[in-house]
């Protein structure tokens, strides 16, 4: 059903922006829910950099992007993890040659309600709260009381074609390690976020341009005890928060023409800029006005 | 077909007879015939289909009690991704049974009310009201779970989450009773008048007409009724992925967060990448989905016609 809506709506995208543009070229994008705010965003100031180029955007997750760029469909894939080295292989397969670009930097923040009194939580503590075996199932395991919740703790995460679920996993399981059974697995950082607003139980994660008024952000510790770091931008640029992810595009073979153009336009200062306005650590150095 | 007998047969009498008139009988008895065997070819087609895009697993990755008794389906895994459809079927089975616990009493109370009961106008609204609520979009109960039974549910029973089988038995119990309401109460209709005179004869109160007389008289309709909403409560995907909690979980208690084989298939199979092991995997969970209902509605058949025959 969801392939359906997120073909559907390329299609309408792919429609309306031809239709206003006609004989341009047009570029496909498609991908990660992380990116998709920013891609929106470069779509829509790229015809003043560049009248001749439409971008058509689409999210769904990584995983759609990726697949999509193994199917052939699309010219440019956002994933906010790296692609696996058998969907490399995949690709190839297909006749694809994915080449990476990273094009930022995003805090995977850690949500919980507002009424939560936490503050902070170490990698090894959610890895206890997250992990197949959960040795943490109940907030007061942690010596933990949250108001209005009657203890056990509500863990959401995301659906397993998500770039956000495999970061997490690897940064926080391990890279052998596996998620417990019952997470609430949320198509979208959106549903999420909506999620942990409402239940004051509830343990979620997704990017930090996600995060609202309505909920907290924990602060991140490397070791139980150790001093913890707050997800923002900053701290996702200098690398000090330590579940911070690049996000990535991916082209097929070294981009040329009209996509050279815009991946070296997003990666120039200007696109750098509007990534930075939408909550994300840019790839290198900018200055912005 | 052939045309030579065709032929044969025509010049055989004293004139010929394919005038146009004769020619249009001939095509609509083609048509006629293509369409009263194109539910065959169909059913056929989808399942040659489904089971070609799934047999790349089925004869290498598979394994067999892998798939149907491990609980824990991870197929995304870079490094020992995991298949197994037990805590998948776990779920569609208790949402589904919720939903038959739910919808058989309203709708057969419903249907008995509206066949044996109600007269006139009261009737003929109740007929319109229930053909409307089986209109209503199964996204749109989705949204009724999402915003407006979660909050209710974490209020009245004190559970951390109300995205659970309470929330999509009760959902899909409504979503399927306008139809089996439909079903039962053309089943009670079907029952000849002259049982219920003979009934009411005999001095039977109006109870012990419907309950003594009509209902053993239309048991088969009503059984039909019933699976006919077993088969919608195994396909149903919109509303039960949005109102399950989408949570891979063996369920304990009916407030427990689960999720269903159609719900697994509709939130996974757009993303996967053609030909892996993962979209394979998802083929393979709908031939198994294919398999189930073709076992329910069969078994449904021999029921009724065992019924039919005693």
């Amino acid at each position: 059903m969801n392939f359906k809506i997120v073909f559907f709506c390329s299609m309408l995208t792919a429609i309306a922006v031809t239709q206003s543009a006609q004989a341009r070229e047009l570029i496909q994008n498609k991908g990660s829910d992380t990116l998709v705010n920013v891609a929106q965003a470069w779509a829509e100031a790229y015809p003043e950099v560049n009248p001749d180029v439409a971008v058509a955007v689409s999210g769904g997750g990584s995983g759609t992007g990726i697949a999509s760029m193994i199917n052939g469909t699309v010219d440019i894939a956002n994933s906010s993890r790296k692609m696996k080295d058998k969907e490399m292989a995949l690709a190839e397969e297909h006749g694809q040659h994915p080449v990476e670009h990273v094009v930022g930097f995003d805090a995977l923040a850690v949500f919980i309600h507002q009424d939560n009194p936490v503050k902070s939580l170490s990698i090894e503590q959610l890895k206890d709260i997250y992990s197949r075996k959960p040795k943490v199932r109940k907030w007061s395991d942690m010596g933990i009381t949250v108001p209005g919740c009657k203890d056990e703790i509500v863990v959401v995460s995301r659906q397993n074609n998500s770039g956000t679920y495999a970061y997490f996993k690897e940064a926080v399981l391990g890279k052998k390690g596996k998620y417990r059974q019952g997470t609430l697995d949320m198509h979208g950082s959106k549903d999420v976020v909506d999620l942990v607003e409402k239940t004051p139980c509830a343990i979620g994660y997704s990017g930090l341009a996600y995060a609202t008024d309505h909920l907290q952000t924990v602060c991140i510790s490397k070791e139980t005890g150790g001093s913890c770091v707050e997800p923002s931008v900053e701290t996702a640029s200098d690398r000090t928060y330590p579940i911070a992810r690049p996000l990535f595009m991916y082209t097929n073979g070294e981009p040329q023409g009209a996509i050279k153009e815009y991946m070296d336009w997003i990666k120039s200062d200007a696109g750098q800029c509007i990534l930075l306005g939408k909550g994300y650590a840019p790839a290198g150095s900018v200055s912005c006005k | 077909m052939s045309t030579s007998s065709l032929t044969d047969a025509a010049s055989d009498s004293d004139f010929d007879r394919r005038n146009a008139a004769w020619y249009i009988d001939k095509l609509v008895q083609v048509l006629v015939f293509i369409g009263g065997i194109s539910a065959i070819i169909f059913v056929v087609g989808i399942f040659v289909f489904i089971s070609k895009e799934g047999i790349g697993f089925i004869v290498g990755r598979f394994d067999f009690v892998e798939f149907f008794t491990s609980p824990y389906w991870y197929p995304a895994e870079d490094e020992d991704p995991e298949y197994g459809i037990l805590a998948l079927i776990a779920g569609t089975a208790s949402v589904t049974g919720l939903a038959m616990v739910v919808a058989i009493p309203f709708s057969l109370g419903a249907a008995v009310f509206i066949a044996e009961f109600a007269t006139g106008k009261t009737r003929e609204t109740l007929k319109i009201l229930i053909e409307l609520l089986a209109a209503i979009p199964s996204v749109v109960w989705g949204f009724i779970g999402l915003s407006i039974m979660n909050p209710l549910i974490i209020e009245w029973f004190d559970v951390p989450v109300g995205l659970n089988i309470l929330n999509a038995g009760f959902i899909l119990g409504l979503m399927a009773a306008p139809i089996m309401t439909s079903i039962a109460e053309d089943a009670l209709k079907a029952v000849p008048d002259r049982y219920r005179e003979a009934a009411e004869a005999m001095g039977a109160t109006r109870w012990q007409v419907i309950y003594k007389t009509v209902l053993p008289a239309a048991k088969n309709g009503l059984l039909g009724a019933v699976l006919l909403g077993v088969g919608r409560g195994f396909g149903e995907t919109m509303a039960v992925l949005m109102a399950t909690g989408h949570s891979i979980n063996m369920p304990g208690s009916i407030f427990d967060s689960v999720r269903a084989l159609t719900a697994t298939i509709a939130a996974e199979l757009g993303e996967t990448a053609v030909g892996s092991d993962h979209y394979m995997a998802l083929f393979t969970i709908g031939i198994s989905l294919f398999i189930v209902t073709f076992v329910i509605n069969l078994t449904a058949d021999l029921v009724v016609r065992g019924v039919r025959k005693g």
